[in-house]
Formats: C-alpha cells, sequence, structure tokens
C-alpha cells in the first residue's frame, strides 16, 4: 500500500514537471556553470532514486513477508550479523565518497576564480546591492546605475560583485547559477556566463523583512549589437521635455521624490530609492514585480503602500493631476 | 516530605487538584505535563500551519497581510521545534527513562519539574507577544541584522530572544538532570551495554543539549543586548557581522535537528524489535552510529552557510562532515530492517507508525545528502526544496515516531490501549496527507520558489503544487483531528491494558498501568538487554544461563519503605520569578526587581526544602 503510495507521488510529481513549459528553472540550465550543476543534481537524483528504490523495496518487503499471520510468534531471535553490518556501511560509504568526489569537482568548475574572468575576452562587470525590496544594478566600467532589470550581452562573462544596502539578502537567477548572498559589510563575488538569449526570472533568496516576496529581478541575456544600444541609450542624457512631461518633470524636481530617486544630470541625486534616469526602459519596476505599464505607474504613485504594504515609498498623496504628469514624465525617460 | 502511599507524595494539603499538578516532582507526571503541554503546542504551530497554506493556496492571496504572515511563520517555526518537537521528546524521555532503568525517579525531582516550568513559562511569555504588540518576524532563525532595532523596531525580537532564554535554561537543566539520571540511577547489573536502545539516545540527545543550547542562549543574549543596550556585536556599521549570528546560531541549529531525530531512533528502536518479537539486530551498532551522530552534528554547522560566502574550502570540509554523518544513519536504517527480517511481525499501531518513520526518514535522508553537495546546494539552499527535506525528518521522521511513542506508552501511562481501528485511520490519512504536502515542495525548490515568501505571481507558475499542498495539510489536520478523537474517547472507555499488552521486552513493562508512584517495589537485578522478555521467555534467553530480572511484588497489604521526593512548589515558583524578570527586561526594572525577589525566594526556600 504505501509503495503504490510513493509510486502516485513519484507520478504526481512527474505530471507537475510536464506541466511547465520548459521544465523548473534549475532544471533548465541556460549558462555553462548552471549546467555543471544541473549535471550533478541529476547524477544525485538517479543515485538517490536508486538507494530509495532498494532500501524503501526491502522495508516494505520486510514488513509485509514477515507479518505474523498465526498465533505461532516465536521467530529466530538474531542479534546481528558482522559480515552484514560492515557490509553496510562500506557500501553507502564508498557510494558517497565518490558523488562527493564528482561534487567537488562541479564545486570547482562553479566557484569564482578572478583570474578566470579577467581573462575572458569579454567580461561585463556589475554591482548587485540588495535593497529592501527591491535589486541595484551598476555597471561601473559603464557609468549605468539601473534596477530591476539587468541587461548583459549574449557570451559574454559577467562579473558580479554582490553587497547590502541594509540586511542580508540572496541574489538568485536559478537558470544562471547558484546563489550568493548579500551581506551588509561583506562583498560577495560571483559570476555566470551568458551563453544563451532570453530572459530569466530571479528572486531574492534570504528572508529580508516584510516584502521579501516581491523582491525579483530579470537577467535580459541579448545580441551584443542589442546590449550595446542598450548602454547608448542608458548613457545617454535624458531628453528636452515638453508638454505634460515636462510639468511633470517640474512636479518631479520640485517634490518629494528628489530625496530617494536620483536623474542623472538633474537636482535629482536621491540615493535611498532606485535611480530612475531611464526608468521608461525598464520591462518592470517595483522590484520587477510589476510590469512597467502607465496604468501600473499610477496605480503605483497613487499610493505604493497599497501595491506594497511596507515597502519605503510613502503614500505621498499625489493629486490625480500631479500622477498623469508624473507617468507622462516618467514613460519619456527611454 | 517522605511519605509513601499509591498517590504522589505531597503533605495533604497539596493532594489533588490543581496543587497537586503545580507541585508534582514526579516524573511520570512530569512526563505527562511535557506532553500534554507540548501537544497543545503542536496544534497551536499546526494552525499556524494551516493559516500559512491557505495563503499560499493561490497567487497573490490576501487572506493574511506580508507582516502577519511574517508573524506567523517565525511562530510556526519557533512552535514547532522549541515548544512543541523537543519538550515532547523530553516528555517521553521523562516519563520512561527512569522506569526502563529500573530508578524510582530522576536523580533531581525538583530540578526536572523546574525544566516543565521554564518550558510552559517560555511558551506563554512568546504567544504573549501577539497581544503585546506583534509576534517575533524574523523568522525561527532570527538572522542578524535584520533581527536588530533599526530593522524590527518593535518587541516582537525581545520576545523572542527572552522566550529562547527561558526555554533554554529549563533544557539545559533538563539535559543535566537526564545525564546523572542515566549515568547514576541504573539498576543493579544494567551496564551502559544493556541499556534500552530508547535510554541510550536519550543520553546521547542529552549531551547535545547540554552543548548546543548554551550556544543558542548566548545568542539571544547577545541579540537582546544589541536591541536594548547598542552592543555592535552583529551590526556591521559598529564593527559587528552579520555571519557571526550565523556561526553562533548553526553551531547550536545543527546539533538541535540531531536532539530532535535521537529520541525519535530511540523509539523506533523500541517499538521494532517489540512488535518484530526478537532483539534489535545490531545492538552495539546502533549504540556506536548514535554517539557518533552526536559528535559528527557539532562538525558540520555551516552546511546551512554555504551561500555565504565561505570559500570553497570551508564549503569543502563541511559537505565532506555533512556526507559523512549519512553513514550512521544509513547503519541504523539497515539495522531497522534487518530486525524486521525474519520476524513475526505483530502489526499494530506502534509499528505502523514506525515503518511510516523508517519510509519517510529515508526520503528526508536522501534529500539531505543531496543538499551536502555544495553545487547543488546553491541552487535548492533557501527554496522550497529545503522546506521539502526539513519537513520529511522532522515530520515524517520525529512526528510519526511521536505518534509511534503515543501509541507504544499510552497504555502504560493511562492503563487503557488506545483504539487500534482509528490508529490505522490516522496513520494512512497522516500519510496520504503528508506526501501530498511536502512532496511538491522538491519541485517547487526546484522551479525557484524562495522561502518564507507570503505570496507568489501567477505567472511565476508555482500555483498547482501550492494548490496540492494546501489541500494536503487539511488531509494531515483530519488525521490530527482522529488521533485526538481517539485519545478523548479511549481514555474514558479504552479497553484496559494491563501491565505489558504488547508482550514487550523492557523493564517499564514490568509494573503496573499506570504504575505506582514508586515504579518498583523492589529495584530489579538486571542481567540481560531485555530483562523481561528473557524473564518471560528463558528458553529464548540464547543461552545465558543467568536468572532473569526480579520483579517481586510484596504481599497484599503490605507497604515497602520507600523514600519518595515529596512535591514541591519551588520550582514553579522560581521558574515564575523568572518570568516576571524576563517582563520586566521588557517593560519596567521594578518588574526585574520583582522578579529576582521571587527567583531568590524560591532558592532559598528550594534549599532549606527538607526532603
Amino acid at each position: 500500500m504505501v509503495k503504490y503510495l510513493k509510486v502516485f507521488s513519484i507520478l504526481v510529481y512527474v505530471a507537475l514537471l510536464a506541466g511547465c513549459a520548459g521544465g523548473p528553472a534549475v532544471l533548465s540550465p541556460a549558462s555553462p556553470g548552471a549546467g555543471q550543476i544541473h549535471k550533478l543534481t541529476s547524477l544525485v537524483f538517479w543515485i538517490a532514486l536508486a538507494v530509495f528504490l532498494v532500501v524503501e523495496g526491502l522495508l516494505i518487503y520486510a514488513a509485509v513477508r514477515f507479518s505474523r499471520r498465526t498465533e505461532d510468534s516465536m521467530p529466530k531471535q538474531t542479534r546481528g550479523n558482522r559480515r552484514l553490518e560492515i557490509g553496510w556501511t562500506l557500501a553507502p560509504a564508498i557510494v558517497l565518497v565518490v558523488v562527493f568526489a564528482v561534487s567537488l569537482r562541479t564545486l570547482r568548475l562553479v566557484a569564482y576564480q578572478p583570474s578566470a574572468t579577467t581573462a575572458a575576452g569579454n567580461v561585463i562587470h556589475v554591482r548587485v546591492v540588495g535593497h529592501q525590496w527591491w535589486w541595484e544594478f551598476d555597471y561601473p566600467d559603464l557609468n549605468i546605475v539601473t534596477a530591476d532589470d539587468m541587461h548583459v550581452p549574449a557570451g559574454a562573462v559577467v562579473d558580479l560583485q554582490v553587497e547590502s544596502a541594509d540586511v542580508i539578502h540572496s541574489y538568485w537567477v536559478p537558470q544562471l547559477g547558484g546563489k550568493i548572498d548579500a551581506i551588509p559589510g561583506h562583498t560577495n563575488q560571483t559570476w555566470f556566463q551568458a551563453t544563451q538569449a532570453g530572459t530569466f526570472q530571479g528572486q531574492c533568496a534570504e528572508f529580508c523583512g516584510v516584502e521579501h516576496a516581491k523582491m525579483r529581478l530579470e537577467v535580459i541575456v541579448e545580441p551584443a549589437d542589442q546590449f550595446q544600444a542598450w548602454v547608448a541609450q542608458e548613457q545617454a542624457p535624458i531628453p528636452t521635455l515638453t508638454g505634460v512631461a515636462a510639468q511633470g518633470q517640474q512636479a518631479f524636481l520640485g517634490g518629494a521624490c528628489v530625496g530617494c530617486h536620483t536623474i542623472n544630470g538633474t537636482q535629482a541625486q536621491g540615493k535611498v530609492g532606485p535611480n530612475l534616469t531611464h526608468f521608461a526602459s525598464r520591462k518592470m519596476f517595483a522590484g520587477a514585480t510589476l510590469d512597467n505599464t502607465p496604468e501600473n505607474l499610477a496605480r503605483w504613485l497613487a499610493n505604493p503602500q497599497a501595491v506594497k504594504p511596507g515597502n519605503k515609498m510613502p503614500d505621498l498623496n499625489l493629486t490625480d493631476t500631479q500622477i498623469s504628469e508624473l507617468v507622462a514624465f516618467l514613460e519619456s525617460l527611454k | 516530605m517522605a511519605t509513601t502511599t499509591g498517590a504522589l507524595a505531597l503533605p495533604r494539603r497539596y493532594e489533588g487538584g490543581v496543587l497537586k499538578w503545580l507541585g508534582t516532582t514526579n516524573h511520570k507526571n512530569i512526563g505527562i505535563l511535557y506532553l500534554t503541554t507540548a501537544f497543545v503546542f503542536f496544534l497551536v504551530g499546526g494552525i499556524e500551519a494551516l493559516l500559512i497554506r491557505v495563503q499560499l493556496g493561490a497567487p497573490d492571496n490576501t487572506l493574511l497581510s506580508p507582516e502577519t504572515y511574517n508573524q506567523i511563520f517565525t511562530m510556526h517555526g519557533t512552535t514547532m521545534i522549541f515548544l512543541f518537537a523537543m519538550p515532547i521528546l523530553v516528555g517521553f524521555g521523562n516519563f520512561a527513562v527512569p522506569l526502563m532503568i529500573g530508578a524510582r525517579d530522576m536523580a533531581f525531582p525538583r530540578l526536572n519539574a523546574l525544566s516543565y516550568w521554564l518550558f510552559l513559562f517560555g511558551g506563554l511569555l512568546l504567544y504573549s507577544s501577539f497581544l503585546l504588540g506583534g509576534a517575533p518576524n524574523a523568522g525561527w532563525f532570527a538572522y542578524a541584522p535584520l533581527t536588530g532595532t533599526q530593522f524590527s523596531p518593535s518587541h516582537g525580537m525581545d520576545f523572542w530572544a527572552l522566550g529562547i532564554i527561558l526555554t533554554g535554561l529549563g533544557s539545559t537543566a533538563g539535559a543535566i538532570n537526564f545525564i546523572v539520571t542515566i549515568l547514576n540511577m541504573r539498576a543493579p547489573g544494567m551496564t551502559l551495554l544493556k541499556m534500552p536502545l530508547f535510554v541510550w539516545q536519550m543520553l546521547v540527545t542529552t549531551f547535545l543539549i547540554l552543548f548546543a543550547i548554551p550556544s543558542l542562549t548566548v545568542d539571544a543574549i547577545l541579540l537582546f543586548l544589541e536591541r536594548n543596550f547598542g552592543a555592535p556585536f552583529y551590526v556591521a556599521s559598529q564593527g559587528g557581522d552579520p555571519l557571526l549570528w550565523q556561526h553562533l546560531f548553526w553551531f547550536f541549529g545543527h546539533p538541535e535537528v540531531y536532539i530532535l531525530i535521537l529520541p525519535a531512533f530511540g523509539i523506533i528502536s523500541e517499538v521494532i524489535p517489540v512488535f518484530a518479537r526478537k532483539p534489535i539486530f545490531g545492538y552495539g551498532a546502533i549504540v556506536l552510529s548514535g554517539i557518533a551522530i552526536g559528535f559528527l552534528g557539532f562538525t558540520v554547522w555551516a552546511h546551512h552557510m554555504f551561500a555565504v560566502g565561505l570559500s570553497p574550502i570551508a564549503d569543502a570540509v563541511f559537505s565532506l562532515d555533512s556526507v559523512i554523518i549519512a553513514v550512521p544513519t544509513s547503519i541504523k536504517i539497515f539495522n531497522w530492517i534487518a530486525t524486521l527480517w525474519g520476524g513475526k511481525i505483530n502489526v499494530k499501531a506502534p509499528l505502523l507508525f514506525a515503518i511510516g518513520f523508517i519510509a519517510m526518514f529515508i526520503v528526508g535522508g536522501l534529500s539531505g545528502v543531496s543538499l551536502a553537495m555544495v553545487p547543488v546546494d546553491f541552487q535548492v539552499e533557501d527554496s522550497y526544496y529545503v522546506v521539502a527535506h526539513l519537513h520529511y525528518v522532522l515530520f515524517g521522521g520525529t512526528v510519526f515516531a511521536i505518534f509511534a511513542g503515543f501509541f507504544y506508552w499510552f497504555p502504560k501511562m493511562t492503563g487503557r490501549l488506545l483504539s487500534e481501528k482509528l490508529g490505522r485511520l490516522q496513520f494512512w490519512t497522516m500519510l496520504v496527507g503528508f506526501n501530498l504536502t511536502f512532496f511538491p515542495m522538491h519541485l517547487l525548490g526546484l522551479m525557484g520558489m524562495p522561502r518564507r515568501v507570503y505570496t507568489y505571481d501567477a505567472g511565476q507558475g508555482w500555483t498547482l503544487p501550492n494548490l496540492i499542498e494546501t489541500v494536503g495539510a487539511f488531509i494531515i489536520a483530519i488525521a490530527i483531528g482522529i488521533f485526538l478523537h481517539n485519545f478523548f474517547a479511549s481514555l474514558r472507555k479504552g479497553q484496559p491494558a494491563g501491565d505489558d499488552p504488547w508482550d514487550a521486552q523492557t523493564l517499564e513493562w514490568a509494573t503496573s498501568s499506570p504504575p505506582p508512584a514508586y515504579n518498583f517495589a523492589v529495584i530489579p537485578v538486571v542481567h540481560s538487554r531485555r530483562p523481561l522478555w528473557d524473564q518471560k521467555y528463558p528458553a529464548q534467553a540464547g543461552g545465558e544461563p543467568a536468572p532473569a530480572a526480579q520483579t517481586p511484588t510484596l504481599p497484599e497489604g503490605e507497604r515497602p519503605a520507600i523514600h519518595l521526593p515529596g512535591g514541591s512548589l519551588n520550582p514553579v515558583l522560581l521558574a515564575f520569578g523568572l518570568l516576571l524578570a524576563a517582563y520586566g527586561l521588557i517593560y519596567t526594572p521594578w518588574l526585574i526587581a520583582a522578579g529576582i525577589v521571587i527567583v531568590f525566594a524560591g532558592i532559598i526556600r528550594w534549599v532549606l526544602e527538607r526532603r
């Protein structure tokens, strides 16, 4: 009976597995590092499955085969068997040592090595800073500071320096590699090679307070020319604005926004919240939990606390006019 | 006050009612107090789990606000570990260990009571936080710097720290009590290698408690000093380091999980031989592997920290130790299977739960080995994969073993059997519900769902597994409901059990059900590992010609001349003083003073008390 339940559970697993498009993230690697981990995970899984079937099978067999059927009730009082016990001590030990050795090899392959990244021809350096509850991306070589979306060119080695502005967070984009914590007072280094183009989801993986669940990010791996175009766009100054957008710019620079946000080339130099210079070029905002649309932005500005309760942006009690001006302004910051 | 009667030996004015329980120092009563109190906390923690599961049953759910959710999951973990699992295993230990070693009580009966009251008052302190500004909300593991006043300004984390300190004092005192009792009060002839395996596992566990819990107590004190007196231990900007918290915490935290599983191993090691009707296969290996696990358990703590940026060499060392620990653990599993093998298995509820334990623990152990591989852990650490692993070992493992223990020892405690039919119904319901709830979590972790999230997006693809898990959780709840019905119905009109309903092997079954206050009229002399069995079946004694255990009875009406410790109200008084002082540390020095006065009064009365 128990065996049938085990089989049932495995079938549920397989069904769920088949149900998700492209399979679970950890098992759909999009970088060599994630690929190495996937190989190790598969090895461990198959060995574990074999051990499970054998040991669970022996247990169920013993429980069923030796169930008392008559009142005759005195079995042989076996106390032990030295050879058997030595055997089942050595066998698991050997299997474990072998798998451990493989895991060491994988660890060496995925661990951060500063020499490897500097030697690579095509390296992008990004400083990843975890904030309650959004991710900041600072490209020191390119003079770009942005948030939520991390663009990298396909084929590049991406060298990440991971820090925290407040509490412990954890940077995790499963399709691109394992996670690394962002710890205040520490700088952690990690890397990945972006061999596959696409958009990859990530999420903070260390409980960091009330909105930990909504601290996400996207890594956008794009062909080199698109990446260069994005860089040029991010490095450009903000356009000269007219009309409602210009009124929005006035409202922004004259209001509380400048206390927390930066817009390059203006007097808005706040460092508490995300840099908004090219806000309109981002796919998502609010910790990559909202699609960047005028409707969502209006909803956010109307009351950020209603959208993401506890986040650090207060309700500014903006009027509808101010909101539509600000939306026009921010959505023209391409 | 030394008197000898069939009832608890208290001065007449304490007999009966609330005062009897407030002043009891008898290990069986204290064991029952632990078991019932811990089970109530289990129900509370279970309700918290159901709230979590309902909130996560649908994406973008708004049943619980994020702040409430974070308090609920923090209290769920804290409750289940400190207020349910540890105390309930200590409860079984309290009831069974003195009986199993042929002693009349624990070495320090009043200290035993104090441990219980510190547990209860620590738990009440923790739960009072819900009414006093909010419960702790930074996880049961309380990582700095989130727990500092900058990020957790309410008193919640102060309640957490003080609750941990109070319950920790109780655990440490209890550990000392068990170690002294087991090492000093065994019946004549019971060498260490003739002790029942449950006693062995409790011995190793209490050594673990003795060395691990003080580490946690120190962490909590340092946290309290940081939050209330500006001490800089865990805050980077003041020269401290958040990682200090993690090292100190996990140095406790890893042995803690062995504290939670070794007594369970002990229960299984008692139940399987009794129901297979043969000795445990490889007694020596079970003893040695228990000691090995206890020792190795202190060397693996940083496997909870593989993602913090330790060097790969450090990661590799901790990984190796974690892999090595799988060896003594698997030895036990093979020994249990070999015990069943060739037996004449009496398939009753305790055995069903024991087999369920082994079956689920195998899964949890395998996922644990996968987590010990650093690169795998890089991916699934802090994801639902870990939630799956920990629940397979702590629920599939410890909780199933606890129910095995309940069904096994309930007759000894109460004189009645639990319903076998309801027991089977509960077992299968719980098995199905448990696997439905926790197996899909392996998959969710692989799909990228982190732990401790109050919600998720419909577009993340996590909806169906979460829904299945929520359904499973309610099936578990039904199983618990079946148990509660079984418990209350059997208490009132369960089948009378007699002294030895399972035809068992160890000394506790040589007494009446329930045992008299003094346990044994005459302390037995022990000659083998299975003293009662060898007395009942001398032909099976395997060629040992020595006489089996003697548990003679006295002529009718004659009272044995036995000195028993009387009851005492000083333990509850002392614990209450500490509770007041704890509230004082949060609110006002006047309460600290009042608490300290009561503590001193309690100590002085304790010392001067005539026994």
